[in-house]
């Protein structure tokens, strides 16, 4: 197996907060409570993490707490992606219903 | 497929998965491009988690295949909840994620306990990520239940509380200095654990409600922070990425909040704003203020150019959003121009008004932010209150001793007319007079909004009908 080093890691976080405030300064206020539903989704892929724990095989007590992990951050995984597009749709420029 | 071919593949697939994430940020510029966002961070999901489960030492599927299914089933629900509920939904939400990782940090240190990898960068990152985790984790459980009413939401304080809660961070932190020198003292691991989790429910007791909006967003970084953590933990450059990516939102968001509030953010975490301060209130007894009837707004907004509404969380408490609507239909029938004004702390999380505007059909594009709309408010024949108490309180501008003065607000006094609809004179969650009530421009319309504005669309189609 590949190692990543601690200080390629810090790299790529100093680079991707950068990358995160630039492109989050963007975003339309009228869209934050999506724009924070939508994060929450994407940091559930932490639920990687918790299967490379749980994957590796039976170890008793650590594979329950990470199965518990998938369980979590699959939760936010579904809900935040279902609830984000929710919100979204109802966002519209002009009357469609009129019809 | 050797495994190192395997493995430089599913490496590539997280460099992809990364950059549509990236991509589903940048599309939620604006509402046109939003809907791009979504489906980019879905395909971005799916590539990480098939690629993850390729990965050659993936050997144990039941058990993850369990816990998807259970964590489907209830994630489901979940994002069926009502609008109004969506503030409790990403406390819970926040709260998962930080339960996630302190779960998984957990689960690898005792990995490396059995299989002797611990070493003191390891432990370190581990405990940092076990504290920020679980501190998430009762955070945003607490947040949850103060937003849904489920506990008072009022503030809660008690003599010493900053001093009681930093000792239980600090011997916590002590605890993972202990843990860094001596990696393998694994009985201090469950302590930390425990100390973070009483640490996250008493951080949250003295936060009351004006400030939930803050508190939610700093809850997003924290849940961000710790998925970077246990990316630096598990060396995965995906989980570091996206991990600041959603810190990087909550900070943006805790930031606009603080600033839309005139507060430091220390000020929100350790100076519970509940505390409203006593004076002031009294001499304002005796004067007095003009009311109307519902009839007489209907005539003064039908006869109006230009009207703008101006909601806040009593709007959402009362439901009366789809009045608004129905009130929006019938002025925009009559040509008059009709705009909604949304105070960035409107509603209990960022961004929560809009959504709720949204929902009752209103066009996005009739929701203007404050800043856009205070330099033309001089020329806004009408300005309508709904529930909304302190972000159009005119103290915040002219009066030095108030407790918000400073804080940006919607400037409603400088409209020819203002209407508010008001249940009575008490003074609003803040306790703070509002000086807009006494103005000799200002109207008041005593009653529940979601009654007032049915009243005046009464009489708006009554006369429709009649004519």
């Amino acid at each position: 197996m590949k190692t990543l080093d601690p200080i390629t890691a810090l790299f790529v976080l100093m680079l991707a907060s950068f990358v995160g405030l630039a492109v989050i300064q963007g975003v339309s206020r009228l869209l934050h409570t999506p724009l924070m539903s939508l994060t929450n989704a994407i940091s559930s892929v932490a639920v990687v993490g918790a299967i490379l724990v749980v994957g590796t095989g039976n170890h008793g007590l650590p594979t329950w707490l990470a199965a518990a992990a998938v369980f979590a951050s699959t939760t936010n995984l579904v809900s935040g992606f279902l609830i984000t597009r929710r919100m979204l749709a109802m966002f519209k420029k002009r009357e469609v219903k009129q019809a | 497929m050797s495994d190192a071919a395997l493995m430089n593949g599913v490496l590539f697939a997280y460099l992809v998965s990364a950059t549509l994430f990236i991509l589903a940020l940048r599309w939620m510029s604006s509402p046109e491009t939003a809907r791009r966002a979504v489906a980019s961070a879905v395909t971005a999901m799916a590539i990480a988690v098939v690629a993850t489960l390729a990965r050659p030492e993936i050997v144990n599927y039941q058990w993850i295949a369990i816990a998807a299914v259970l964590g489907t089933a209830l994630g489901i629900p979940l994002a069926r909840v009502p609008l109004t509920a969506v503030p409790e939904r990403t406390g819970l939400s926040q709260s998962f994620g930080g339960m996630a990782a302190a779960l998984v940090g957990t689960a690898k240190y005792y990995l490396w306990l059995e299989e002797g990898g611990l070493t003191p960068f390891r432990t370190g990152v581990i405990s940092l990520e076990i504290i920020l985790g679980c501190l998430t984790a009762t955070g945003g459980l607490m947040a949850a239940g103060k937003l849904a009413d489920w506990i008072p939401s009022r503030s809660i304080t008690y003599p010493l509380q900053n001093v009681v809660n930093l000792s239980l961070l600090g011997v916590a932190v002590l605890l993972g200095i202990y843990l860094v020198i001596n990696p393998t003292a694994s009985w201090v691991v469950p302590i930390i654990a425990v100390l973070a989790l009483a640490f996250g429910v008493a951080l949250l007791m003295p936060i009351g409600g004006a400030d939930m909006p803050t508190v939610i967003s700093f809850l997003n970084a924290y849940a961000g922070i710790s998925a970077v953590l246990m990316g630096i933990v598990l060396e995965n450059l995906l989980l570091i990425t996206a991990g600041a990516l959603d810190g990087a939102s909550g900070f943006i968001l805790s930031v606009v909040m603080c600033k839309a509030m005139n507060r430091p953010m220390s000020n929100v975490l350790f100076g519970a704003f509940g505390a409203a301060p006593a004076g002031g209130a009294a001499a304002a007894e005796a004067r007095t203020v003009q009311s109307a009837t519902p009839a007489d707004a209907a005539l003064l907004m039908s006869q109006a150019d230009k009207v703008v509404i101006v909601p806040g969380y009593g709007m959402a408490v009362a439901q009366a959003q789809h009045r608004a609507r129905e009130l929006y239909d019938q002025l925009t029938k009559r040509g008059v121009d009709v705009y909604f004004a949304v105070h960035p702390v409107a509603g209990r999380m960022p961004g929560h008004m809009n959504v709720l505007l949204a929902e009752s059909d209103i066009p996005y594009d009739k929701l203007i932010e404050m800043d856009d709309i205070n330099p033309d408010m001089p020329q806004v024949d009408v300005v309508l209150v709904i529930g909304a108490n302190d972000v159009v309180n005119p103290a915040a501008r002219t009066d030095s001793s108030s407790p918000i003065y400073g804080m940006p607000i919607i400037d409603a006094d400088k409209a020819k007319t203002v209407l508010c609809i008001k249940r009575s004179m008490n003074p609003g969650f803040s306790g703070i007079e509002n000086e807009l009530y006494f103005a000799p421009n200002t109207l008041m319309l005593f009653g529940d909004a979601k009654a007032v504005l049915s009243d005046v669309v009464k009489q708006l189609t009554g006369e429709a009908a009649a004519a």
